[in-house]
């Protein structure tokens, strides 16, 4: 227990971040970790010895809720992003300087999830490429080229609010 | 020199995430500062990577909740596998037990068919359809005619509803009722207080002439007996009514049929 909760526990707020940034409802969120850890602990004999307990926990997050959002979208219960309580995401409202929290989450969910996976392992968990490509289980390449495609949409998708944003507040 | 080798769009990005070779790091400085439209694009990355780690910064920083202790996590782990274990070990004994029972049952449960069984299937009856407020039975008293020639047919016997008018007991109709011994006709009463009485009538294949007895099964109670083949039971509720004189009744009755 001890090697395995030195190697897990400094991990698990980082768990929470990604799992929140991905499924952006909290009680949900901490289900996934949840999950997540229990087959962690479960797995751990099972786990390769030589590999890496940080990518490995990722791993198993992002595939839970990889298998989450099928079942939800199979059920068609996933709310529409609009819906979504900005103050559930613990987010402080829009700020005049730099980027809105809240707008790059929402500009976030709009894009499809396989850029969202890797500009958040990159970006936020400041994963390395090759640990991305192992929580995703994809190679080296596709990780380089959906981040590239996918930094470039979230860019447009915060241009693109811009205008929207600044028009509001004049109207206001 | 290296500088003259395209740079890629690759590189752009891990020198962006910081992960660049040294030796390609002041290449690609050059090539931005040459063109500034990259260079813009590079600062929006960055800004909204910037965004995105201040954004979800909060939920990292937040106490963990209890449900993601890992300590408890293992400890609920133990004791999951210890229950589990103990299931295993208690469904290999049932089962052993189950199957020892199964072939061993004729020795030990001898069919439920007598006297003692209609009581039983009496109450359970009684429990099921005179507390119905809405539909205590299928045919009412102004179709008693239909009602006899129903149940006679059904249990291949000559069956009464006997009218226990003289016992405070007005006569609401019945229905057909199953039991694990076959078809039963089931005659529902209401007493003044709208207390509900039932008659229940089946062929037997054991006990077939018993005296009347009585006996309780918790709030209810029930007087049985049975005469040429066919058994009776009067159910009440405890201490609702004298059981035994209805139960006289409907046997006087029964035998002038």
């Amino acid at each position: 227990m001890t090697d395995m909760g030195q190697l897990i526990e400094p991990v698990i707020p980082g768990l929470r971040r990604y799992a929140n940034a991905l499924v952006r409802d909290p009680a949900e969120a901490d289900d996934l970790v949840q999950d997540c850890l229990e087959r962690a602990v479960a797995r751990w004999g099972q786990r390769r010895a030589d590999g890496d307990t940080r990518s490995w926990l990722y791993a198993i997050l992002h595939n839970l809720a990889v298998n989450r959002w099928r079942t939800l979208r199979r059920r068609g219960v996933m709310a529409p992003l609009e819906a979504v309580d900005p103050g559930s995401l613990s987010v402080a409202p829009a700020q005049e300087h730099g980027l809105a929290r809240a707008d790059v989450l929402r500009a976030l969910d709009r894009l499809p999830d396989e850029y969202r996976g890797v500009i958040l392992l990159v970006t936020v968990e400041a994963l390395s490429y090759a640990e991305a490509a192992r929580v995703l289980g994809v190679p080296l390449g596709t990780v380089m080229s959906r981040l590239s495609r996918g930094r470039a949409r979230l860019a447009s998708a915060l241009a693109d609010d811009a205008p929207v944003r600044s028009h509001l507040r004049r109207v206001k | 020199m290296s500088a003259d080798r395209p740079i890629g769009e690759d590189e752009l990005h891990a020198y962006l995430d910081g992960v660049l070779d040294e030796g390609r790091q002041a290449a690609v400085r050059r090539y931005l500062d040459a063109r500034p439209e990259e260079r813009a694009r590079l600062a929006a990355y960055r800004r909204q990577g910037e965004a995105l780690r201040e954004a979800l910064a909060p939920v990292a920083d937040q106490p963990l909740p209890a449900e993601l202790n890992l300590n408890a996590i293992v400890e609920r782990r133990r004791t999951t596998l210890a229950a589990r274990r103990r299931v295993a070990a208690a469904a290999a004994i049932l089962c052993i037990g189950g199957l020892s029972g199964w072939f061993g049952r004729a020795a030990v449960a001898p069919p439920a068919r007598g006297i003692d069984a209609l009581g039983r299937e009496a109450v359970d009856n009684h429990a099921v359809y005179a507390s119905d407020t809405l539909r205590p039975v299928e045919l009412a008293s102004d179709q008693r005619a239909t009602l006899i020639r129903w149940v006679s047919e059904r249990l291949d016997a000559p069956v009464q509803a006997p009218d226990l008018q003289g016992a405070g007991y007005r006569f609401l109709g019945g229905r057909l009722v199953t039991t694990p011994n076959g078809p039963a006709a089931l005659f529902v009463y209401e007493g003044a207080s709208a207390d509900r009485l039932t008659v229940m009538v089946r062929p037997m294949q054991i006990d077939r002439n018993r005296s009347m007895s009585e006996r309780s099964y918790g709030t209810l109670e029930g007087v049985t007996w049975s005469k040429d083949g066919l058994g009776f039971s009067v159910v009440a509720p405890r201490a609702s009514t004298d059981l035994r004189p209805v139960a006289e009744q409907v046997r006087r009755q029964a035998s002038f049929s």
